[in-house]
């Protein structure tokens, strides 16, 4: 119960600050339109091309372009938090009784509900273009890159409480988010690559996450590989979040 | 709690804090015992780096103490951290706020944090910036507070809750000398609300006008403890500080033999002598050095400040060491 109220509590204070802020709002609604009108041009004549596999270009393309903002939407989130901690806020918000795991959840809720706004016009500019998809895969979709932004919005929280510092933050999260974007095809489907890297791309959650969007934009929502990959990153984002909270509770007990 | 006795709010026994680094060890509070009084203001004075901010976050149970017991308003630290932030508040050196919200959002948030309802933390936030005379500037970001104005709010922010126990680390650190009193004076307020006050600070003046009692820390070790009275009575006596015109050490060496002098040492290229009657030790100070033929330049007779208090305990001056 009151875990409830504090993610509330914090959930709206991030909520506020990010609503009463009008560059963040126009560049949230901007960058998504900005992923389609740059993009979507080099699909058609790709889409043209033999070989190209079926369901038009925007449902093969669109799946990627939602997992990278998901990504990358959140893969900032630590710097907001470094300033706080230069000013104090957090030590301030750590002194009170309220719940730790609040302190984390209630940010990351805030950094996901963006991600799914900005992915959910995305899809609506997309519809007119020639993106198909069902009103239920619309809702599997939002929830996959929600998760990933949930996930990656408190591994990046733990790793700017660890290092306290821009200048070590930044490269940190920048360098490992590459491989893992590289190897969830994302760019290029995983199918043409050579075995090895094919193994190492095993490991990477975000393959699963990609896959299953895949399917959603194909109208195969009954495929097992959405459900395995919604339940892939519902477990990784339950350890992100605790390994968060752990980080914003490093005090007495 | 049995044990402990009612009128002591904090009682530490031991408290150690060591901080790895690059595979140094630093041991930044070096097994501390304080005993802090229900209503008092409590005073932690020592100059940078001695350990001061390092044993307030391991009280306000921010920081995880490698040793030693400690209780805190009536609670175990090691045990009960939860109770104790319920009932302490806690202003950081660096604040607290952030610059891209208003004060009153601040304040409002900060009492819903402690489970306020939001009409009730309303409520005490508008009480607050009237107490603390903050009416102008609240409704506005804190980014763009004169310091002063930056510094109430921060000690608004530990009142939301009306704590019984309030930490303050360096309150008037960067202020200027009209704000450094309204701190004081906010400080005095609370203090006779009931409010007990632990407050660090580098000036020796502002703990032996504000504190009723002072512990002196150096390297993470107490290194004297009492009233502002006391430690200096302990010294005893007075203090003649003088420097002559060429070679200290001569001067220092001819007089530091007398019957009248308890304790001579150079200090910042002056004799300091610690003796019992400033009246009976001048004059003779002076035919001494007449006498050497050593010519007088300073003089200056003075009680003891809380300044000579720790030149006795450390050998150092807490000004040549503060930054
Ligand atoms: N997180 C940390 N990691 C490593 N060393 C630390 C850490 N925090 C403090 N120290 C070291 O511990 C010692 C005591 O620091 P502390 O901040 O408690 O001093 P202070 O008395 O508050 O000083 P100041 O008056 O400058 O605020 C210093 O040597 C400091 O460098
Ligand atoms: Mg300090």
């Amino acid at each position: 119960m009151k875990l409830i109220r504090d993610t509330w509590l914090v959930f709206g204070r991030y909520f506020g600050l990010f609503i009463h802020n009008p560059v963040w709002v126009a560049l949230g609604v901007l960058q998504p339109v900005l992923y389609l009108v740059l993009f979507a041009p080099l699909l058609r004549p790709i889409a043209a091309m033999r070989g190209f596999p079926p369901g038009g270009a925007y449902n093969v393309f669109v799946p990627g372009l939602l997992v990278q903002l998901g990504m990358f939407g959140a893969a900032g989130v630590g710097f907001s938090l470094i300033a706080e901690l230069r000013m104090g806020v957090i030590e301030r918000l750590r002194v009170t009784p309220v719940s730790r795991v609040a302190l984390l959840f209630g940010r990351a809720l805030r950094d996901m509900f963006s991600i799914v706004l900005q992915s959910l016009i995305l899809i609506l500019i997309a519809l007119p273009f020639g993106l198909s998809i069902h009103p239920l895969g619309i809702v599997v979709v939002l929830a996959l890159i929600g998760l990933i932004g949930l996930l990656t919005a408190s591994i990046g929280y733990a790793v700017a409480l660890a290092v306290k510092s821009e200048d070590s933050y930044a490269p940190i999260v920048f360098t490992s988010a590459l491989p893992i974007l590289l190897l969830s095809g994302v760019l290029l489907p995983m199918s043409i690559a050579p075995q090895w890297l094919q193994n190492i791309a095993a490991i990477n959650p975000l393959l699963y996450a990609v896959d299953a969007a895949r399917h959603v934009f194909n109208d195969n929502l009954g495929d097992p590989s959405v459900l395995k990959g919604v339940v892939i990153l519902v477990v990784l984002s339950v350890v992100a979040v605790v390994i968060g909270a752990r980080q914003f509770g490093r005090a007495v007990a | 709690m049995e044990g402990a006795r009612p009128e002591a709010v904090i009682e530490t026994r031991g408290l150690r804090r060591v901080f790895k680094s690059r595979g140094r060890q630093v041991e930044a509070v070096a097994g501390v015992d304080l005993d802090v009084r229900r209503g008092e203001i409590f005073g932690f004075l020592g100059p940078n780096g001695a350990g001061k901010t390092t044993t307030l976050r391991m009280l306000s149970t921010l920081l995880a103490p490698s040793g030693g017991t400690a209780r805190v308003a009536g609670c175990d630290l090691a045990t009960q951290p939860g109770k104790i932030r319920e009932r302490i508040g806690y202003v950081g050196q660096a604040g607290g706020a952030d610059r891209e919200i208003t004060g009153r959002t601040e304040l409002v948030f900060q009492g819903r944090l402690y489970g306020m309802p939001t009409a009730a933390a309303q409520k005490r936030a508008a009480e607050l910036i009237v107490m603390l005379e903050l009416d102008g500037a609240a409704d506005r970001k804190v980014g763009t507070y004169s310091g002063g104005q930056k510094r109430r709010l921060d000690i608004g922010l530990g009142l939301v809750h009306d704590p019984e126990l309030l930490f303050l680390d360096e309150p008037t650190t960067g202020l200027d000398p009209q704000s450094r009193a309204r701190v004081w004076e906010e400080v005095r307020k609370m203090h006779d609300r009931g409010t007990t006050v632990f407050l660090t600070t580098h000036y020796l003046d502002e703990a032996d006008a504000l504190c009723d009692r002072v512990a002196i820390i150096d390297y993470g070790k107490i290194v004297a403890e009492g009233t502002p009275e006391e430690l200096k009575r302990a010294i005893a006596g007075d203090v003649v500080t003088f420097t002559v015109a060429g070679e200290q050490q001569r001067a220092l060496d001819l007089v530091k033999d007398q019957d009248f002098v308890r304790e001579a040492r150079l200090e910042n290229g002056s004799v300091h002598l610690y003796v019992d009657r400033g009246e009976v030790a001048m004059p003779a100070i002076l035919r001494l050095l007449d006498g050497a033929s050593l010519q007088l330049m300073t003089v200056e007779l003075h009680r003891p400040s809380l300044d000579d208090v720790f030149l006795r305990q450390t050998g150092r001056s807490l000004r040549e060491t503060a930054a």
